[in-house]
């Protein structure tokens, strides 16, 4: 029997079929229920013909605003099978953002989940036929909703035949940036496939690793643990959300996870529980980490929870999806890095005029390899700032706009970024995307939003609030109204409120000389 | 000795309202509603609650404890609350 070639994103669930074995395997465990590889093959490519048979052609998009559920993964697979290009949204995403992100994108499928539907309903009404709606869980009483199990249910199962090549779009990934908006990246099948390929070969995976999965999949890092688990055969658990850590160990345990992905902030939490109560996990051989730094004390204390695990520092961004991660052989002699490029990727380490930079001095970080992204969809002037011409004709080499460190053996060190952007939970938060959100906030009349050290956060957001004259608000009131308008992580967890803010010679506001003011009283909860 | 369970339920509430959803209406917060579905609580709210009930209670509560059972309405906070106080 000749071998498939893997060229698209969604080949390696394809070929499960060649294997007879792996037709009965888990493919995924969501709520503690397993789903087998033969299960989603056959539902993701009705849901294919499905959303074949209503309209959705080559290149088009399809926001999946959903949770980490079964139809989320579904219709991760359907999407690529149909052709389209899946635009994962974050479910905490409340109705501006997400209106916004519809229209740029020009999504003409939204596929989401009964208990948010408070979020997506206003936004139906202006958008009508443009717009098809497929909601899993409770229906909301509304006219031209599709129920997710009822069309797959309804669909008949064809093999894919969408046409699709490497070079088309496979992900369009919104990400915040500098500039308030949140902007797609543009990721193809191609740059994808190689990624996924370079990760499971440094992280030494195989077809035995049971992956788990506790970050949204509207995250690249969570996403990639599905696309890993698929392309090798292996197993995903995937939950929800790290909220009820002891659910998660009670899986863990069952389903003998091998595989552990976190961020900082999962890792703290861990430790805290750790010290209440012992916890060991001897099954896990592999645990990762990215989104913000891991202290060096953090990592020492994991080891008693993790007494088997090989641990991985890790650094990328979803323009490229990954840069770099240390050799977990390493972990002690390389103290505070996070390592090399990724296999089949390099790195350079530039100055501003690009320059290359001496082996210990700091430079701007440029990465080169398949997996940089094509550019932010409809941003143009946004990608010129970002990826540079590279060595060869055409070539794009990403210019990630972080400040780093290089040892004389090729190791990198983070520095600091060239921008503002707060890394808070490992989620990236733009202060200015969460200053415009609360000046629409009835009686804010000036704000600014910087990130302060937190122990649990990495960062925490800090927004210094001038109120408008005659009105009374507290931070409390103000934090409430701001969980209203942003994702939970945006939400800043300190408010101070001014009676003005100092500005720089040029009029903009001094976010350095804010930090600095030692005695102001913070309201924090 | 075990409190009552409405003063139990109403420290709860009064903690949940001030420190979660920022509100001061009571009927913000149903004693049987998720607190998860309702995005009131996320990964770090949890802990903040058991290190609230922890101190307002005097328990202890162990990480395997850390379920929804036990922690996503209001109502499930006031039974695990009773059946330690019963148990420590």
């Amino acid at each position: 029997m000749s071998q498939r070639a893997t060229r698209l994103l969604h080949d390696a669930l394809l070929a499960s079929a060649d294997f007879p074995e792996r037709a009965h395997k888990p493919a995924v465990v969501t709520e503690g229920i397993v789903h087998t590889y033969g299960e989603l093959l056959d539902s993701a490519q009705r849901l294919a013909s499905a959303l074949a048979d209503r309209g959705v052609v080559r290149g088009d998009r399809v926001a999946l605003y959903m949770d980490n559920t079964w139809p989320c993964v579904v219709s991760i697979y359907a999407v690529l099978m149909a052709g389209a290009v899946i635009l994962p949204v974050n479910p905490q995403t409340k109705s501006a953002k997400l209106d916004f992100i519809l229209e740029d994108s020009g999504a003409r499928v939204l596929i989401t989940d009964g208990h948010i539907a408070h979020e997506f309903l206003p936004l139906l009404d202006r958008r009508q036929a443009a717009l098809t709606v497929i909601c899993s869980g409770e229906l909301p009483d509304t006219q031209g909703i599709e129920c997710f199990d009822e069309v797959i249910r309804n669909a008949p199962l064809r093999p894919p035949c969408a046409g699709t090549i490497p070079l088309d779009l496979a992900a369009l990934i919104y990400t915040s940036g500098s500039t308030g908006q949140p902007k797609g990246v543009m990721q193809t099948h191609q740059s994808m496939v190689f990624a996924v390929g370079s990760l499971v070969e440094y992280l030494r995976l195989g077809s035995d690793d049971c992956l788990l999965c506790v970050l949204p999949l509207s995250f690249d890092y969570g996403l990639y643990q599905l696309l890993m688990a698929t392309h090798l055969g292996a197993t995903l658990v995937l939950e929800r959300s790290f909220t009820f850590p002891a659910k998660v160990f009670a899986r863990m345990r069952e389903f003998g996870v091998t595989v552990f992905p976190g961020v900082p902030t999962i890792f703290s939490m861990l430790l805290s529980m750790h010290r209440r109560e012992p916890l060991r996990f001897e099954q896990v051989t592999r645990m990762t980490n990215t989104a913000a730094a891991l202290a060096d004390a953090t990592t020492v204390q994991l080891r008693e929870i993790f007494p088997h695990a090989l641990i991985y520092k890790m650094y990328g961004l979803t323009e490229c999806k990954r840069v770099s991660y240390l050799e977990p052989e390493l972990l002690d002699a390389k103290p505070g890095s996070v390592g090399k490029a990724i296999p089949g990727t390099e790195v350079l380490l530039l100055t501003t005029d690009g320059q290359p930079v001496p082996a210990g001095e700091t430079g701007i970080l440029h990465v080169r390899g398949p997996h940089v992204m094509l550019g932010y969809w409809n941003r143009p002037d946004l990608s010129a700032r970002m990826l540079r011409p590279g060595r060869l004709p055409g070539e794009r080499v990403l210019c990630t706009q972080d400040y780093f460190r290089m040892d004389d053996e090729g190791y990198l060190y983070f520095v600091g970024r060239s921008d503002d952007i707060i890394k808070s939970r490992g989620e990236k938060v733009s202060p200015v995307e969460v200053e415009n959100a609360m000046l629409a906030l009835d009686g804010i009349r000036e704000v600014a939003v910087a990130g302060v050290p937190d122990e649990l956060l990495g960062q925490a957001v800090r927004a210094y609030v001038v109120l408008q004259p005659g009105y009374a608000m507290s931070g409390g009131q103000i934090r409430a109204k701001c969980m209203a308008l942003m994702e939970n992580f945006m939400v800043p967890q300190q408010i101070v409120l001014c009676t003005d803010l100092p500005r720089t010679a040029n009029g903009k506001v001094d976010k350095r000389a804010l930090l600095e003011t030692a005695t102001v009283e913070l309201e924090r909860s | 000795m075990a409190q009552q369970a409405t003063e139990i339920e109403s420290k709860i509430r009064g903690y949940i309202l001030e420190n979660l959803l920022f509100s001061d209406n009571a009927a913000d917060l149903a004693n049987d509603a998720s607190l998860l579905e309702q995005g009131v609580i996320d990964s770090t709210g949890v802990l903040e609650i058991v290190m609230f009930l922890e101190g307002e209670f005097g328990l202890s509560i162990r990480a395997s404890e850390m379920l929804p059972e036990n922690f996503d309405t209001v109502d499930n906070m006031v039974r695990f609350v009773l059946r330690l106080q019963g148990t420590q």
